[in-house]
């Protein structure tokens, strides 16, 4: 692998640009792996990075559907933070920020993590009550959280309004600091370019179709590209889950469903930090291009045609533009539609399957992008060494029959609305 | 956006109604704790045809149950769930 560098940079610069090499290998498939992951977004590209890196497992297989950086992974807001309620979740979570922040020197690729602070919003005072006991339980963790007076959030965020007739008064705020937004894509493309230095193959356009057993354990998939073998498999097809267990015959708690993200023209920068209001349920960032990307509520019922409905479009723009209003001078440039794996209790899904050999990474609803390193080191470990790393252990597929949920939403047995 | 033919209402705007679980997951009342957790949790999650109960919230309030398409989002039909 050619390292990037400043240098580099240059020397390509001298014919322009025209000479770079492919960032990884478009390799045929071999007839066995010691393991396949099945999934070629950001956690099974994770994982098979730190298979091959962190337990020396070369002989790995990524077989992706479509091709790296179509999926999910390109699919979010791009928020990264470690901030939530569920002691289980804070420490996966914060396993994973603490990554991120090694991430561009790891993979000699720049993801553009930029920790320019996600602020939560309060709206009334329990509001606030709520978010100062969030963040009293976030710093027992470890984790950085700072409560914040309506005269700070005014000075962080000049554009909020903060006027006395505003529709949603700004009582304060709750700001992890080293929380912020990453290039979503580029993060696909340095783990797949790390894990394709290493040996792992990537093969794009090759779907999973099924399953081979052999005495009561997995022993290979069948494939659009014929069938390989391998010791073990994991599943990183989040949005798909349900589809790729049914071919192991296994039922899963996760419905389909879809969160919708929009993005405006590019301006100026004016706003420098990531803006969040959990009691209407908006997110807003501007990125480096200087677009302001929205999210909000998923669309609420089952689908897979990662289509949104325009109704969510006027219910986010509509909150964005009562906190922010001079959003409301802008044009919308594009929306999209990611297809989430909503489990049950809010929280993924990590570890064994009933199926011998088989591991399931999934169910992380809409909030899989921020967990990216942390899942794929925490997934690549159980592979290797057929044990759950202590912090993913919460996370087993039977925690639901045990009544172990870690149930983050409080939403009890169904998808999360909101 | 979905547009629903409620039977008492009429075709009315998916903004009325909320999605409320697949038909196969409403639990019995008398279900063993096993049969439970296979009812709440072990979702087949079909790409394509299946059967869903809504409710008309912004409107009757009505419970239905409608045959819809979770790719092309086509309702092909739209029952009361008293409607057998």
């Amino acid at each position: 692998m050619t390292r990037y560098s400043t240098l580099g940079l240059l020397r390509a610069g001298l014919s322009n640009h025209r000479n770079w090499p492919r960032a990884w290998r478009d390799p045929t498939p071999k007839p066995r792996y010691d393991v396949i992951v099945i999934g070629g977004g950001g956690h099974g590209l994770a994982t098979a990075y730190n298979l091959a890196k962190q337990h020396g497992v070369r002989s790995v297989a990524v077989l992706e559907r479509g091709w790296i950086g179509g999926g999910n992974t390109g699919r979010n807001t791009t928020i990264v933070r470690s901030n939530y309620r569920q002691p289980q979740l804070q420490r996966l979570l914060e396993y994973s920020l603490k990554l991120w922040e090694g991430m561009t020197d790891e993979l000699n690729y720049n993801v553009m993590f930029s920790q320019r602070g996600a602020v939560f919003l309060g709206h009334s005072d329990a509001d606030i009550t709520q978010l100062a006991q969030r963040g009293d339980a976030l710093r027992a963790q470890g984790i950085d959280a700072d409560l914040m007076s309506r005269a700070e959030i005014a000075r962080l965020i000049p554009p909020l309004d903060m006027s006395p007739d505003a529709r949603f008064p700004v009582f304060g705020g709750l700001i992890q600091r080293r929380g912020g937004t990453a290039r979503h894509d580029a993060v696909a493309w340095g783990y797949a370019r790390a894990a394709d230095a290493l040996g792992v193959d990537i093969i794009q356009n090759c779907e999973v179709v099924g399953f081979t057993m052999k005495g009561g354990r997995v022993a290979g998939v069948e494939t659009t590209k014929g069938a390989i073998g391998a010791d073990r498999i994991g599943i990183c097809v989040a949005g798909h889950s349900g589809q790729v267990a049914a071919l192991a015959g296994l039922k899963l708690p996760i419905e389909s469903h879809l969160l919708q993200a929009f993005v405006s023209e590019p301006v100026k920068p004016m706003i420098d930090t990531v803006i969040m209001s959990q009691s209407i349920h908006c997110y807003i960032s501007q990125s480096d291009k200087g677009e302001v990307v929205l999210g909000g509520d998923p669309d609420g019922y089952p689908t897979y045609s990662q289509r949104g409905v325009p109704m969510r479009l006027e219910d986010v723009a509509s909150q964005a533009i009562a906190l922010v209003p001079a959003l409301s001078r802008l044009r919308m440039l594009r929306s999209w539609a990611g297809t989430t794996d909503m489990s049950f209790d809010g929280s993924p899904i990590l570890g064994e399957t009933p199926v011998d050999g088989l591991y399931l990474n999934g169910g992380w609803c809409y909030g899989g992008f921020k967990a990216t390193p942390g899942s794929g080191k925490l997934f690549a470990h159980h592979l290797a060494t057929g044990e759950a790393h202590e912090i993913a252990a919460p996370f087993s597929l039977d925690r639901f029959a045990r009544g172990a949920t870690i149930d983050e939403t409080g939403s009890g047995p169904r998808a999360q609305d909101r | 956006m979905l547009r629903i033919d409620c039977p008492y209402c009429g075709r009315r705007a998916q903004a009325e109604f909320a999605f409320e679980r697949a038909l196969d997951a409403v639990l019995p009342l008398d279900a063993t704790p096993e049969a439970a957790v296979q009812t709440l949790y072990a979702r087949t999650n079909p790409k394509g045809w299946t059967w869903e109960l809504w409710r008309h919230t912004a409107g009757c309030g009505a419970w239905l149950r409608l045959h819809r398409h979770s790719v092309s989002h086509e309702i092909a039909a739209v029952h009361t769930v008293a409607d057998t």
